[in-house]
Protein backbone atom coordinates (compact mmCIF):
# COMPACT_ATOMS: atom_id res chain seq x y z
CA UNK A 1 0.00 0.00 0.00
CA UNK A 2 1.17 3.38 -0.93
CA UNK A 3 1.67 6.15 1.57
CA UNK A 4 1.27 9.68 1.30
CA UNK A 5 0.91 12.74 3.60
CA UNK A 6 -1.34 14.64 1.10
CA UNK A 7 -3.15 12.99 -1.36
CA UNK A 8 -4.91 15.24 -4.13
CA UNK A 9 -7.53 13.45 -6.46
CA UNK A 10 -7.68 15.46 -9.70
CA UNK A 11 -5.32 16.83 -11.48
CA UNK A 12 -7.36 19.98 -12.91
CA UNK A 13 -6.68 23.53 -11.69
CA UNK A 14 -7.64 23.02 -8.46
CA UNK A 15 -5.78 19.99 -7.80
CA UNK A 16 -2.84 20.96 -9.39
CA UNK A 17 -3.17 24.27 -7.53
CA UNK A 18 -3.96 22.58 -4.64
CA UNK A 19 -0.56 20.26 -5.03
CA UNK A 20 1.73 23.05 -5.39
CA UNK A 21 0.45 24.86 -2.32
CA UNK A 22 1.13 21.52 -0.38
CA UNK A 23 4.33 20.81 -1.63
CA UNK A 24 6.12 24.31 -1.50
CA UNK A 25 5.11 23.95 2.35
CA UNK A 26 7.30 20.82 2.59
CA UNK A 27 4.24 18.30 2.40
CA UNK A 28 4.93 14.83 0.50
CA UNK A 29 1.96 15.28 -1.98
CA UNK A 30 0.58 12.43 -4.54
CA UNK A 31 -1.80 13.83 -7.04
CA UNK A 32 -4.04 11.31 -8.96
CA UNK A 33 -5.96 12.11 -12.39
CA UNK A 34 -7.90 10.14 -14.97
CA UNK A 35 -7.03 11.89 -17.87
CA UNK A 36 -4.30 10.70 -20.23
CA UNK A 37 -2.93 14.65 -19.44
CA UNK A 38 -2.86 16.30 -16.59
CA UNK A 39 -4.55 19.66 -16.45
CA UNK A 40 -8.35 19.27 -16.52
CA UNK A 41 -10.35 21.35 -18.48
CA UNK A 42 -7.19 24.38 -18.81
CA UNK A 43 -5.79 22.82 -21.42
CA UNK A 44 -8.52 22.76 -23.90
CA UNK A 45 -9.47 25.97 -23.14
CA UNK A 46 -8.21 28.63 -25.98
CA UNK A 47 -9.77 31.63 -24.99
CA UNK A 48 -8.37 34.56 -22.60
CA UNK A 49 -9.08 34.36 -19.11
CA UNK A 50 -11.29 37.05 -16.97
CA UNK A 51 -11.14 37.53 -13.26
CA UNK A 52 -7.90 39.13 -11.57
CA UNK A 53 -4.43 39.25 -12.73
CA UNK A 54 -3.27 36.98 -9.71
CA UNK A 55 -5.41 34.31 -11.71
CA UNK A 56 -3.79 35.08 -15.22
CA UNK A 57 -6.55 37.35 -16.65
CA UNK A 58 -5.79 38.19 -19.97
CA UNK A 59 -4.10 34.70 -20.36
CA UNK A 60 -5.26 31.31 -21.98
CA UNK A 61 -6.43 29.10 -20.23
CA UNK A 62 -4.17 26.21 -21.83
CA UNK A 63 -1.26 28.90 -21.22
CA UNK A 64 -2.16 28.66 -17.40
CA UNK A 65 -2.16 24.86 -17.27
CA UNK A 66 1.28 25.82 -18.60
CA UNK A 67 2.11 27.92 -15.81
CA UNK A 68 0.67 25.29 -13.23
CA UNK A 69 3.00 22.59 -14.61
CA UNK A 70 6.06 24.96 -13.95
CA UNK A 71 5.07 25.27 -10.81
CA UNK A 72 4.81 21.42 -10.33
CA UNK A 73 8.22 21.21 -11.55
CA UNK A 74 9.43 23.35 -9.40
CA UNK A 75 8.62 21.24 -6.43
CA UNK A 76 9.01 17.94 -8.31
CA UNK A 77 11.10 16.45 -5.47
CA UNK A 78 7.84 16.33 -3.05
CA UNK A 79 4.79 15.84 -5.96
CA UNK A 80 4.45 12.43 -7.50
CA UNK A 81 1.26 12.40 -10.67
CA UNK A 82 -0.41 9.32 -11.70
CA UNK A 83 -2.09 10.25 -14.81
CA UNK A 84 -4.61 7.77 -16.29
CA UNK A 85 -5.88 6.75 -12.66
CA UNK A 86 -8.79 7.05 -11.07
CA UNK A 87 -9.68 6.89 -7.32
CA UNK A 88 -12.44 4.23 -7.49
CA UNK A 89 -13.20 3.87 -3.88
CA UNK A 90 -13.23 5.36 -0.35
CA UNK A 91 -13.16 3.32 2.47
CA UNK A 92 -14.50 5.14 5.68
CA UNK A 93 -13.10 2.10 7.89
CA UNK A 94 -9.68 3.12 7.69
CA UNK A 95 -9.44 6.33 4.55
CA UNK A 96 -7.83 4.31 2.61
CA UNK A 97 -8.53 5.15 -1.42
CA UNK A 98 -8.39 2.49 -4.17
CA UNK A 99 -7.17 3.81 -7.57
CA UNK A 100 -6.91 2.19 -10.76
CA UNK A 101 -4.47 3.11 -13.86
CA UNK A 102 -5.28 2.29 -16.89
CA UNK A 103 -8.26 -0.54 -16.66
CA UNK A 104 -6.69 -3.26 -14.58
CA UNK A 105 -4.02 -2.03 -12.02
CA UNK A 106 -5.42 -1.53 -8.80
CA UNK A 107 -3.66 -0.62 -5.75
CA UNK A 108 -4.32 1.20 -2.53
CA UNK A 109 -3.36 4.83 -0.96
CA UNK A 110 -3.63 5.15 2.83
CA UNK A 111 -2.97 9.36 2.84
CA UNK A 112 -2.81 11.40 5.86
CA UNK A 113 -5.21 14.17 4.31
CA UNK A 114 -7.22 14.25 0.93
CA UNK A 115 -8.11 17.14 -1.47
CA UNK A 116 -11.03 15.83 -3.28
CA UNK A 117 -10.91 18.04 -6.56
CA UNK A 118 -12.72 15.63 -8.72
CA UNK A 119 -14.20 18.72 -10.84
CA UNK A 120 -17.46 18.15 -12.73
CA UNK A 121 -19.39 16.03 -15.55
CA UNK A 122 -21.75 16.84 -17.51
CA UNK A 123 -26.06 17.23 -17.21
CA UNK A 124 -27.94 15.32 -19.85
CA UNK A 125 -31.33 16.46 -20.99
CA UNK A 126 -33.81 13.65 -22.24
CA UNK A 127 -35.02 13.98 -25.75
CA UNK A 128 -35.90 10.66 -28.67
CA UNK A 129 -32.19 9.49 -29.75
CA UNK A 130 -30.01 11.57 -27.34
CA UNK A 131 -28.28 8.45 -27.59
CA UNK A 132 -27.48 8.12 -31.18
CA UNK A 133 -23.57 8.77 -31.81
CA UNK A 134 -23.27 12.09 -32.69
CA UNK A 135 -24.66 13.47 -29.14
CA UNK A 136 -21.83 14.67 -27.62
CA UNK A 137 -20.93 16.38 -24.55
CA UNK A 138 -19.76 19.86 -25.36
CA UNK A 139 -16.36 19.10 -23.34
CA UNK A 140 -16.17 16.32 -25.38
CA UNK A 141 -15.95 17.95 -28.41
CA UNK A 142 -13.44 20.56 -26.85
CA UNK A 143 -11.24 17.45 -26.09
CA UNK A 144 -11.38 16.06 -29.68
CA UNK A 145 -10.61 19.91 -31.01
CA UNK A 146 -8.46 21.28 -28.77
CA UNK A 147 -6.65 18.69 -27.42
CA UNK A 148 -5.99 16.50 -30.20
CA UNK A 149 -6.93 18.23 -32.99
CA UNK A 150 -9.46 16.21 -34.25
CA UNK A 151 -12.77 17.32 -36.89
CA UNK A 152 -15.70 17.02 -34.15
CA UNK A 153 -17.98 16.89 -37.14
CA UNK A 154 -18.91 18.82 -40.08
CA UNK A 155 -22.19 20.71 -39.40
CA UNK A 156 -22.85 21.14 -35.61
CA UNK A 157 -26.31 22.13 -33.34
CA UNK A 158 -25.66 23.35 -30.06
CA UNK A 159 -27.53 22.82 -27.33
CA UNK A 160 -27.23 25.76 -24.50
CA UNK A 161 -26.00 29.35 -24.60
CA UNK A 162 -24.41 29.83 -21.34
CA UNK A 163 -20.86 30.35 -21.41
CA UNK A 164 -19.88 27.10 -22.19
CA UNK A 165 -22.19 26.41 -25.58
CA UNK A 166 -21.02 30.03 -26.62
CA UNK A 167 -17.03 29.51 -25.94
CA UNK A 168 -17.73 26.01 -27.95
CA UNK A 169 -19.63 26.95 -30.84
CA UNK A 170 -17.18 29.79 -32.00
CA UNK A 171 -14.30 27.79 -31.12
CA UNK A 172 -15.93 25.29 -33.36
CA UNK A 173 -15.76 27.59 -36.41
CA UNK A 174 -12.53 28.80 -35.57
CA UNK A 175 -11.51 24.87 -36.25
CA UNK A 176 -13.57 24.75 -39.38
CA UNK A 177 -16.80 23.54 -38.30
CA UNK A 178 -19.83 24.76 -39.93
CA UNK A 179 -22.16 25.97 -37.00
CA UNK A 180 -26.08 25.13 -37.62
CA UNK A 181 -27.02 27.21 -34.94
CA UNK A 182 -26.88 27.50 -30.77
CA UNK A 183 -30.74 26.26 -29.16
CA UNK A 184 -31.34 28.09 -25.62
CA UNK A 185 -34.63 26.96 -23.59
CA UNK A 186 -34.29 30.21 -21.66
CA UNK A 187 -35.27 33.94 -23.44
CA UNK A 188 -31.62 35.29 -22.52
CA UNK A 189 -28.35 33.79 -23.39
CA UNK A 190 -26.76 32.17 -19.86
CA UNK A 191 -23.04 32.81 -21.11
CA UNK A 192 -21.46 36.67 -20.86
CA UNK A 193 -22.67 39.07 -23.91
CA UNK A 194 -18.74 39.12 -24.86
CA UNK A 195 -18.99 35.27 -26.08
CA UNK A 196 -22.18 35.42 -27.67
CA UNK A 197 -21.07 38.92 -29.38
CA UNK A 198 -18.50 36.65 -30.89
CA UNK A 199 -20.57 33.75 -32.21
CA UNK A 200 -22.74 36.36 -33.75
CA UNK A 201 -20.05 38.31 -35.69
CA UNK A 202 -19.22 34.90 -36.55
CA UNK A 203 -22.83 34.33 -38.17
CA UNK A 204 -23.78 31.79 -35.59
CA UNK A 205 -27.54 31.99 -35.47
CA UNK A 206 -28.72 32.16 -31.58
CA UNK A 207 -32.35 30.34 -31.08
CA UNK A 208 -33.65 31.58 -27.44
CA UNK A 209 -36.97 30.30 -26.54
CA UNK A 210 -36.41 27.31 -28.64
CA UNK A 211 -35.30 23.52 -27.62
CA UNK A 212 -34.11 20.32 -29.18
CA UNK A 213 -37.10 17.66 -29.78
CA UNK A 214 -35.28 14.81 -31.17
CA UNK A 215 -32.04 13.87 -32.58
CA UNK A 216 -32.45 12.48 -36.40
CA UNK A 217 -30.95 9.33 -37.80
CA UNK A 218 -30.44 5.84 -37.82
CA UNK A 219 -27.21 4.42 -36.83
CA UNK A 220 -26.26 8.09 -35.99
CA UNK A 221 -26.77 11.86 -35.94
CA UNK A 222 -28.11 12.98 -39.44
CA UNK A 223 -30.24 15.92 -38.01
CA UNK A 224 -32.37 17.42 -35.26
CA UNK A 225 -35.84 18.72 -34.37
CA UNK A 226 -36.03 22.22 -32.98
CA UNK A 227 -39.51 24.40 -31.86
CA UNK A 228 -39.88 27.38 -30.67
CA UNK A 229 -41.01 27.81 -26.82
CA UNK A 230 -43.91 29.88 -24.94
CA UNK A 231 -43.25 31.81 -22.25
CA UNK A 232 -44.84 29.51 -20.05
CA UNK A 233 -43.23 26.59 -21.55
CA UNK A 234 -45.03 25.39 -24.21
CA UNK A 235 -44.48 24.75 -28.15
CA UNK A 236 -45.52 27.13 -30.17
CA UNK A 237 -44.89 27.46 -33.49
CA UNK A 238 -44.00 24.88 -36.37
CA UNK A 239 -40.66 22.52 -35.73
CA UNK A 240 -37.96 22.98 -37.59
CA UNK A 241 -35.66 20.61 -39.17
CA UNK A 242 -31.82 21.04 -38.75
CA UNK A 243 -29.18 19.29 -40.82
CA UNK A 244 -26.17 18.18 -38.83
CA UNK A 245 -23.92 15.52 -38.08
CA UNK A 246 -23.51 16.19 -33.92
CA UNK A 247 -25.71 17.70 -31.56
CA UNK A 248 -23.64 19.35 -29.34
CA UNK A 249 -24.38 18.82 -25.32
CA UNK A 250 -23.86 21.96 -23.34
CA UNK A 251 -26.64 22.07 -20.61
CA UNK A 252 -24.80 22.61 -17.56
CA UNK A 253 -22.22 20.65 -15.30
CA UNK A 254 -22.56 18.62 -12.13
CA UNK A 255 -19.83 18.50 -9.28
CA UNK A 256 -18.34 14.97 -9.45
CA UNK A 257 -19.08 14.52 -5.85
CA UNK A 258 -19.14 10.30 -5.38
CA UNK A 259 -15.95 9.97 -3.27
CA UNK A 260 -16.55 12.88 -1.19
CA UNK A 261 -20.35 10.22 -0.57
CA UNK A 262 -18.58 7.26 0.10
CA UNK A 263 -16.66 9.07 2.31
CA UNK A 264 -19.44 10.14 4.70
CA UNK A 265 -18.58 13.60 4.37
CA UNK A 266 -21.89 15.46 4.91
CA UNK A 267 -23.61 16.66 1.76
CA UNK A 268 -26.29 19.27 0.60
CA UNK A 269 -28.60 19.93 -2.56
CA UNK A 270 -27.50 23.77 -3.70
CA UNK A 271 -29.11 24.65 -6.83
CA UNK A 272 -27.07 27.51 -7.40
CA UNK A 273 -23.87 25.24 -7.47
CA UNK A 274 -25.27 23.05 -9.63
CA UNK A 275 -25.74 19.74 -7.44
CA UNK A 276 -24.81 18.24 -4.23
CA UNK A 277 -21.72 19.15 -3.09
CA UNK A 278 -20.06 18.73 0.49
CA UNK A 279 -20.93 20.99 3.19
CA UNK A 280 -17.52 22.81 4.18
CA UNK A 281 -16.15 25.22 6.75
CA UNK A 282 -14.73 28.81 5.80
CA UNK A 283 -11.36 26.88 5.07
CA UNK A 284 -12.89 24.34 2.51
CA UNK A 285 -12.88 21.80 4.81
CA UNK A 286 -15.08 18.77 4.90
CA UNK A 287 -17.16 17.04 7.98
CA UNK A 288 -14.71 14.64 7.61
CA UNK A 289 -11.50 16.53 9.23
CA UNK A 290 -8.64 14.69 6.97
CA UNK A 291 -10.65 15.88 3.58
CA UNK A 292 -10.98 18.87 2.16
CA UNK A 293 -12.86 20.16 -1.33
CA UNK A 294 -11.78 22.43 -4.06
CA UNK A 295 -12.69 23.50 -7.40
CA UNK A 296 -15.69 22.20 -9.45
CA UNK A 297 -16.31 19.36 -7.12
CA UNK A 298 -17.19 21.85 -4.83
CA UNK A 299 -19.67 23.93 -6.71
CA UNK A 300 -19.72 24.25 -9.77
CA UNK A 301 -17.96 28.28 -10.67
CA UNK A 302 -14.98 28.81 -12.71
CA UNK A 303 -11.27 27.84 -13.52
CA UNK A 304 -9.91 31.05 -11.48
CA UNK A 305 -11.87 30.71 -8.78
CA UNK A 306 -10.81 26.73 -8.74
CA UNK A 307 -7.25 27.41 -8.72
CA UNK A 308 -7.49 29.68 -5.73
CA UNK A 309 -10.35 27.21 -3.69
CA UNK A 310 -6.99 24.73 -4.86
CA UNK A 311 -4.73 26.83 -3.14
CA UNK A 312 -6.70 27.49 -0.01
CA UNK A 313 -6.89 23.21 0.68
CA UNK A 314 -3.43 23.04 -0.20
CA UNK A 315 -2.45 25.46 2.59
CA UNK A 316 -5.26 23.89 5.29
CA UNK A 317 -3.98 20.56 4.55
CA UNK A 318 -0.07 22.01 5.11
CA UNK A 319 -1.68 23.56 8.11
CA UNK A 320 -2.91 20.19 9.47
CA UNK A 321 0.54 18.71 8.91
CA UNK A 322 2.06 21.36 11.08
CA UNK A 323 4.32 22.89 8.16
CA UNK A 324 3.63 26.47 8.84
CA UNK A 325 3.88 29.19 11.52
CA UNK A 326 -0.04 30.54 12.24
CA UNK A 327 1.49 34.18 11.33
CA UNK A 328 2.37 32.58 7.70
CA UNK A 329 -0.79 30.60 7.35
CA UNK A 330 -2.73 33.93 8.00
CA UNK A 331 -1.32 36.08 6.01
CA UNK A 332 -1.49 33.51 2.81
CA UNK A 333 -5.18 33.00 3.73
CA UNK A 334 -6.30 36.21 3.71
CA UNK A 335 -4.78 36.96 0.73
CA UNK A 336 -6.56 33.81 -0.87
CA UNK A 337 -10.10 34.74 0.69
CA UNK A 338 -9.68 38.37 -0.46
CA UNK A 339 -8.54 36.62 -3.94
CA UNK A 340 -11.81 34.52 -3.66
CA UNK A 341 -14.23 37.64 -3.12
CA UNK A 342 -12.70 39.51 -5.70
CA UNK A 343 -13.61 37.16 -7.98
CA UNK A 344 -16.73 36.76 -6.72
CA UNK A 345 -18.08 40.49 -6.74
CA UNK A 346 -20.28 42.22 -8.12
CA UNK A 347 -23.99 40.82 -10.11
CA UNK A 348 -22.57 38.02 -11.44
CA UNK A 349 -21.27 36.82 -8.73
CA UNK A 350 -24.35 36.76 -6.55
CA UNK A 351 -25.55 33.31 -7.56
CA UNK A 352 -22.37 31.86 -6.32
CA UNK A 353 -22.18 33.94 -3.09
CA UNK A 354 -25.96 32.68 -2.22
CA UNK A 355 -24.86 28.97 -2.96
CA UNK A 356 -21.29 29.32 -1.21
CA UNK A 357 -23.74 30.72 2.02
CA UNK A 358 -25.88 27.29 1.54
CA UNK A 359 -23.08 24.97 2.06
CA UNK A 360 -20.46 26.33 4.01
CA UNK A 361 -21.13 26.62 7.54
CA UNK A 362 -18.32 28.67 8.85
CA UNK A 363 -16.77 26.13 10.93
CA UNK A 364 -16.59 22.60 12.32
CA UNK A 365 -15.70 23.23 15.72
CA UNK A 366 -18.68 23.71 18.49
CA UNK B 1 -7.59 11.20 -41.15
CA UNK B 2 -9.87 14.24 -40.33
CA UNK B 3 -7.67 16.68 -38.48
CA UNK B 4 -7.76 20.25 -38.30
CA UNK B 5 -5.42 21.54 -40.52
CA UNK B 6 -5.13 25.17 -39.48
CA UNK B 7 -5.64 26.68 -36.48
CA UNK B 8 -5.64 30.79 -35.53
CA UNK B 9 -4.66 29.94 -32.02
CA UNK B 10 -3.40 26.39 -31.31
CA UNK B 11 -0.06 24.69 -32.96
CA UNK B 12 -0.63 20.39 -32.88
CA UNK B 13 1.90 18.46 -31.56
CA UNK B 14 1.26 14.62 -32.48
CA UNK B 15 3.29 11.83 -31.39
CA UNK B 16 4.50 9.12 -33.16
CA UNK B 17 2.30 7.89 -36.08
CA UNK B 18 1.34 4.19 -35.74
CA UNK B 19 -1.23 1.46 -37.50
CA UNK B 20 -4.01 -0.14 -35.39
CA UNK B 21 -6.88 -2.22 -36.82
CA UNK B 22 -10.78 -1.63 -36.40
CA UNK B 23 -12.80 -4.28 -36.92
CA UNK B 24 -9.87 -5.74 -39.42
CA UNK B 25 -9.54 -2.80 -41.03
CA UNK B 26 -5.85 -0.94 -40.91
CA UNK B 27 -6.22 2.29 -39.45
CA UNK B 28 -3.46 5.45 -38.75
CA UNK B 29 -3.39 7.51 -35.29
CA UNK B 30 -0.80 8.80 -33.26
CA UNK B 31 0.45 6.74 -30.74
CA UNK B 32 -0.51 7.72 -26.60
CA UNK B 33 -3.68 9.53 -28.29
CA UNK B 34 -6.88 8.06 -26.76
CA UNK B 35 -8.49 5.53 -29.24
CA UNK B 36 -11.23 6.99 -29.55
CA UNK B 37 -9.54 10.33 -30.72
CA UNK B 38 -7.79 8.25 -33.33
CA UNK B 39 -11.33 6.22 -34.47
CA UNK B 40 -13.05 9.84 -34.79
CA UNK B 41 -10.07 11.20 -36.89
CA UNK B 42 -10.81 7.65 -39.40
CA UNK B 43 -14.28 8.42 -39.34
CA UNK B 44 -15.66 6.12 -37.24
CA UNK B 45 -18.28 7.15 -35.04
CA UNK B 46 -20.17 3.65 -33.70
CA UNK B 47 -17.90 2.03 -30.56
CA UNK B 48 -20.34 -0.81 -29.70
CA UNK B 49 -24.35 -2.26 -29.39
CA UNK B 50 -26.05 -1.99 -26.44
CA UNK B 51 -26.70 -5.68 -25.28
CA UNK B 52 -30.69 -4.95 -24.64
CA UNK B 53 -31.56 -2.71 -27.46
CA UNK B 54 -29.13 -3.14 -29.68
CA UNK B 55 -28.57 0.59 -30.02
CA UNK B 56 -25.64 1.85 -31.41
CA UNK B 57 -23.51 3.90 -29.26
CA UNK B 58 -20.44 6.07 -29.50
CA UNK B 59 -17.88 8.46 -28.10
CA UNK B 60 -19.83 10.83 -25.47
CA UNK B 61 -18.12 12.36 -22.44
CA UNK B 62 -14.37 12.03 -23.13
CA UNK B 63 -13.58 11.49 -19.16
CA UNK B 64 -14.33 7.59 -18.80
CA UNK B 65 -17.45 8.47 -16.68
CA UNK B 66 -20.42 7.73 -19.07
CA UNK B 67 -19.25 4.21 -20.49
CA UNK B 68 -20.91 4.60 -23.92
CA UNK B 69 -17.20 4.46 -25.50
CA UNK B 70 -16.93 0.70 -24.67
CA UNK B 71 -14.85 -1.65 -26.76
CA UNK B 72 -13.10 -4.37 -27.31
CA UNK B 73 -9.43 -4.09 -27.23
CA UNK B 74 -6.79 -6.54 -28.05
CA UNK B 75 -9.46 -8.78 -26.60
CA UNK B 76 -10.57 -6.90 -23.64
CA UNK B 77 -14.37 -5.88 -23.24
CA UNK B 78 -15.27 -3.28 -21.45
CA UNK B 79 -12.37 -0.74 -22.40
CA UNK B 80 -13.08 3.08 -21.99
CA UNK B 81 -11.58 4.54 -25.54
CA UNK B 82 -11.68 7.40 -24.31
CA UNK B 83 -8.83 7.61 -21.75
CA UNK B 84 -6.72 4.76 -23.16
CA UNK B 85 -4.00 5.46 -25.02
CA UNK B 86 -3.65 4.16 -28.80
CA UNK B 87 -0.53 1.95 -29.41
CA UNK B 88 0.98 0.30 -32.54
CA UNK B 89 -0.83 -2.76 -33.89
CA UNK B 90 -3.71 -2.36 -31.08
CA UNK B 91 -7.07 -4.10 -32.40
CA UNK B 92 -10.09 -2.45 -31.64
CA UNK B 93 -13.46 -3.54 -31.99
CA UNK B 94 -17.02 -2.97 -31.79
CA UNK B 95 -17.97 -4.50 -29.06
CA UNK B 96 -21.92 -6.20 -29.12
CA UNK B 97 -23.12 -6.51 -25.75
CA UNK B 98 -21.61 -7.27 -22.78
CA UNK B 99 -18.46 -8.51 -23.76
CA UNK B 100 -17.02 -11.68 -23.08
CA UNK B 101 -14.32 -11.85 -20.44
CA UNK B 102 -11.25 -13.19 -21.79
CA UNK B 103 -9.88 -16.48 -20.36
CA UNK B 104 -7.11 -15.85 -17.59
CA UNK B 105 -3.84 -17.15 -19.33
Amino acid sequence: MRQTEVMVIGGGPAGLSAAVEAASLGCQVLVVDSDLKLGGQLIKQTHKFFGSKEEHAGTRGYQIADILFRELEENKDRIQILSNTTAVGYYKEDGVISCVTGEDEYFRVKPQRVIMATGAQEKMIPFPNNDLPGVYGAGAVQTLMNVYGVMPGKRVLMVGAGNIGLIVSYQMKQAGVDIAGIVEFMPHVGGYWVHAAKDRRLGIPIYLRHTILEALGDRFVTGAVIQEVGAKGGLEGEPKKIDCDVICMAVGLTPTCELLWQAGCEMVFVPELCGYVAKRDNQMRTSVPTIWVAGDAAGIEEASSAMVEGRVAGLNAARSLARLMDSEFDARSSLYWKRLSDLRAGPVGEKIRYGISQACCGSWEV
Amino acid sequence: MDLIKEHPILDFQHGKKVKFFFDGKAMEGFEGEPIAAALHSNGVVIYRETPEMKRPRGFFCAIGKCSSCFMVVDGVPNVRTCVTALTEGMRVETQRGKGLVPALS
